[in-house]
């Protein structure tokens, strides 16, 4: 009576669809290996993917790429210890970087490659250096408003005619990267102050940036705190209609920080060379121009120009922030859940 | 055994006649599963105890009870509507004569395969402050505004549209595995309609409902996707904050320890209220008379085709949108089946190997039971409870210091699933379990068979809807799984919710599509599946 309610599989068959693959799966990476690079980008797939691929291609080294949140590789790296198969670390921002330097699981950089990007984009110790720049900056609803309506500092958000209208992301990697760099800039009690006044004035509090973008253009908010790059790719998914831009303040705001992408190679790396031909071939002109056309970042090796729609690198003027600095986010944290902005 | 015999017996134990100690067969291999299954619990131990007492200070911070507050309510709302859902349906779907009865049951439990956070970005972009619906309202001149949308009513509404089929699934098996002739007999005893559902239907659902509800609380624990998009902040934002922001894991190991003893307390109440003592003394129920409708007709179908819209249509319509907009600007849609054919592979292995983990732990708890089944059926549930990233870092922690050569493996990856998913199987297991008399167990043993040829030849095709139900449920919550696939899986290993996360987190909603649909695609048609399997049984 048992027998028939299940239909009969021989043996043979569930050994070989159940059992083997794993007993492979498991087995497959103690085979011989050409040398390889593993890389742990935190620097998304479909933004980055096509360039690594090209390095591949074009300098025969082989890579193995995982792509994750920077913060969750960076935390990933700690938890392997000296077992870590990881030899180059991509971060989207300065402070993951910072961090891992810090954890002293970074090497130092020949001089060589680190000089060709300016000093702010690197780190003081030469443990990693800034491959694209990302600029902070305030994208606004096009049919609400137009940039003459938009004030000269961050600081003037504050003010009580911003109420219900701005969007925020204080969850976000890159929100708290900017309110460290306040810190820097302002010291803690006027970054604390922005905050209780932001706070006033009932900002929305979006998941990423992303989100932030969208709602904007949804009309859902009129002003919103973002990364430069991202309102691009709703031009090139939505078109040109899409109704947000971005803006700069003028002269050197806290508003305006720029933060960057960077690389550091690994403590334990176990072919340090090959994973320097990685960084040198991010910072070459090559990938420089990718980052400019394809990720719409700012290329920070001298000679290659941003995408005509972005404003130059050199005609920003930034505040002066050192992004070794950033990782410091601790102080940060507690300031906003002072404050109860977290 | 075709024929319906109206001669079936129901026992009722309400104390079991003797308990057997368990046998080798069954103890060491869930001794085994809980050996597996404290790792992460010995990882957050070690990492919290690392904590300065800055730390412990956060812990009792008011901020940190507002947090479990606000995650307790979530949890207990989203169950609560789950539940209130799923019965009607479930009820509906199985025994009554609901016009279009299949398709309706293939329909409603098809929510299950949206990612929650998928999920979260639809619900945000439709019913959001400025969402699609306020849109069309607008434009017919209704003012509707609904400002207070993120937070706590976002997040109950996603999560209640992905966790209900958990409950929907298993209250069908209950109605579907129980005899009628339960309910006739009560009938013809005298018991009104309504008496005999209350005395005879509530208490053989109750585990079928509870399993399924203890599901649903702990995925909502449990969750970051719909949390995270609809700005809701509960314990797992604030756990993936402290990974994030200041790379502090000890704050969040101590954080997820909380996580942990909440969980603890989920399955404590589950357990308290007791399990099902009804056995069913031969193998073949009859299948019921469907209940008549009537007029009642349009309001049931009036629900189903509400839920189906909510859950499925909605999903689709958003998502083939958003396909055809990123295909009206030109953009190249490069769809490799790679992902897929990774996808498919992962969830069948983490199907058939948490079944097979979760069998010994279910047969321990429904035959056995004692304390130490109840140890271990509770630490599966820790593992379940624990957001992805936490039990991600556990295994890389363990496997990069201490077995290095498995780290970053597909065994690894699986054993994770494993680690993750357990309740899910161990739920319909140990329902389906309930409902077969350990007499025929026994019976075959005096017969002389051995331990093993009884659990093979008696025990699981007795529980084989219990085992198909398991394997199912398993293999749909991997398909979606993502953080302990980013970080656990074979470098280059990309599944398809890999895909659709990394062009999602960037605004290439276009480009999410394609895998996204794909990965719809492939659910359901493996969901019809099981459903079909379930009728063919029924028949046969």
């Amino acid at each position: 009576m048992t027998g028939s309610c299940l239909p009969k599989v021989p043996k043979p068959v569930v050994l070989l669809v159940v059992v083997l693959p794993l007993l492979l799966a498991v087995l497959a990476p103690l085979g011989a290996q050409p040398v390889t690079v593993t890389v742990y980008s935190g620097r998304n797939q479909e933004l980055v993917g096509p360039l690594l691929e090209r390095f591949a291609e074009a300098r025969g080294v082989r890579l193995r790429v995982r792509y994750g949140e920077t913060a969750e590789l960076a935390a990933t790296i700690m938890e392997e210890g000296t077992n870590s198969p990881a030899d180059v670390y991509f971060a989207q921002d300065a402070g993951a970087l910072g961090a891992l330097a810090y954890a002293g699981r970074l090497q130092r950089l020949p001089a060589a490659l680190l000089q060709k990007v300016e000093p702010r984009f690197r780190s003081g110790e030469g443990m990693w250096v800034g491959v694209s720049g990302r600029a902070r900056v305030v994208a606004y609803n096009t049919r609400r408003l137009s940039s003459r309506d938009l004030p000269a500092s961050i600081r003037d958000f504050t003010d009580a005619r911003w109420r219900g209208r701005m969007g925020w992301a204080p969850t976000n990697g890159s929100f708290q990267a900017h309110v460290t760099a306040m810190r820097l800039l302002w010291g803690n009690e006027r970054t604390r102050e922005w905050l209780l006044g932001m706070k006033a004035n009932a900002p929305r509090a979006y998941r990423n940036n992303t989100a932030i973008v969208a709602a904007l253009g949804a009309g859902e908010i009129d002003v919103g705190f973002v990364n430069h790059y991202y309102l691009f790719r709703f031009l090139q998914e939505r078109g040109e209609g899409f109704p947000v831009r971005n803006y700069y303040f003028p002269g050197p705001d806290a508003g305006n920080l720029i933060n960057v992408a960077g690389v550091g190679i690994l403590d334990t790396a176990r072919s340090s060379a090959a994973a320097l031909r990685l960084v040198e071939y991010l910072l070459s002109s090559e990938a420089q121009r990718y980052f400019a056309a394809e990720t719409f970042e700012y290329p920070l090796v001298a000679g290659v120009p941003a995408h005509p729609l972005l404003r130059p690198l050199a005609q920003l003027s930034t505040p002066r922030v050192d992004l070794n600095h950033l990782q410091a986010l601790e102080e940060t944290l507690r300031l906003m859940r002072e404050t109860g902005v977290l | 055994m075709a024929v319906a015999l109206p001669s079936t017996f129901a026992l009722r134990r309400e104390v079991p006649v003797r308990r057997q100690p368990p046998g080798p067969l069954v103890l060491l291999p869930s001794l085994v599963v809980a050996g597996m299954l404290l790792l992460p619990v010995v990882y957050l131990g070690v990492r919290a105890a690392g904590a300065d007492e800055g730390i412990w200070r956060l812990l009792v911070h008011p901020r940190t009870a507002r947090i479990l507050l606000h995650t307790v309510l979530l949890a207990a709302a989203v169950t609560a509507s789950a539940v209130a859902i799923a019965l009607p349906l479930a009820w509906l779907t199985t025994r009554t004569d609901l016009p279009g009865a299949r398709l309706w049951s293939t329909l409603t439990v098809l929510p299950l395969v949206v990612p929650s956070y998928v999920s979260g970005i639809i619900v945000a972009t439709v019913f959001g402050p400025a969402g699609m619906v306020h849109h069309l309202l607008d434009r017919l001149g209704i003012a509707f505004r609904p400002e207070g949308f993120y937070g706590f009513p976002g997040a109950w509404v996603t999560l209640t549209l992905v966790t209900y089929p958990y409950v929907l699934l298993s209250a069908r098996a209950g109605l579907r595995g129980m005899d009628p002739a339960l309910e006739e007999a009560a009938r013809t005893l005298g018991d009104g309609g309504w008496r005999a559902f209350r005395r005879i239907t509530v208490p053989h659902l109750r585990p079928w409902v509870g399993a399924g509800a203890m599901l649903v609380a702990l995925y909502v624990l449990s969750d970051f996707g719909a949390v995270s998009m609809m700005q809701f902040e509960s314990f797992t934002t604030a756990i993936y904050l402290q990974y994030q922001a200041s790379f502090n894991r000890h704050y969040a190991a101590v954080l997820s320890l909380v996580l942990v003893a909440l969980a603890s307390l989920v399955v404590l109440l589950e357990d308290r209220r007791g399990r099902g003592r009804f056995h069913r003394l031969r193998g073949t129920p009859r299948t019921s008379r469907p209940q008549r409708l009537g007029r009642w007709r349009w309001p049931a179908l009036a629900l189903c085709a509400l839920v189906t819209l909510l859950g499925v249509l909605v999903p689709l319509g958003v998502i083939a949108y958003w396909l055809v907009v990123g295909m009206r600007q030109g953009m190249l849609l490069a769809l490799t089946l790679r992902p897929a054919v990774h996808s498919l592979y992962a969830s069948l292995l983490a199907a058939g190997t948490t079944v097979a983990a979760a069998l010994p732990v279910a047969i321990l708890s429904a035959r056995h039971g004692g304390r130490l089944a109840a140890a271990i059926s509770g630490l599966t549930y820790a593992g379940f409870a624990l957001p992805g990233i936490v039990l991600a870092l556990s295994l890389v922690f363990f496997a990069a210091r201490y077995v290095p050569f498995v780290y970053q493996t597909l065994g690894l990856l699986v054993f994770a699933y494993t680690v993750h998913f357990l309740p899910q199987a161990l739920g319909p297991l140990r329902a389906g379990l309930a409902q077969v008399s350990p007499s025929q167990e026994e019976a075959a043993r005096t017969l002389g068979r051995s331990a093993f040829q009884v659990l093979r030849t008696v025990t699981v095709p007795l529980v084989r809807p219990g085992v198909v139900a398991a394997a199912a449920l398993v293999f749909l919550t991997t398909m979606k799984e993502l953080p302990a696939t980013l970080l656990l899986s074979p470098t280059g290993f990309d599944t398809l919710a890999t895909r659709i996360w990394s062009a999602a987190t960037e605004g290439f909603f276009a480009r999410a599509a394609a895998p996204a649909l794909l990965l719809l695609a492939l659910s359901s048609l493996s969901l019809w599946l099981l459903l079909a399997q379930e009728r063919w049984r029924e028949k046969g």
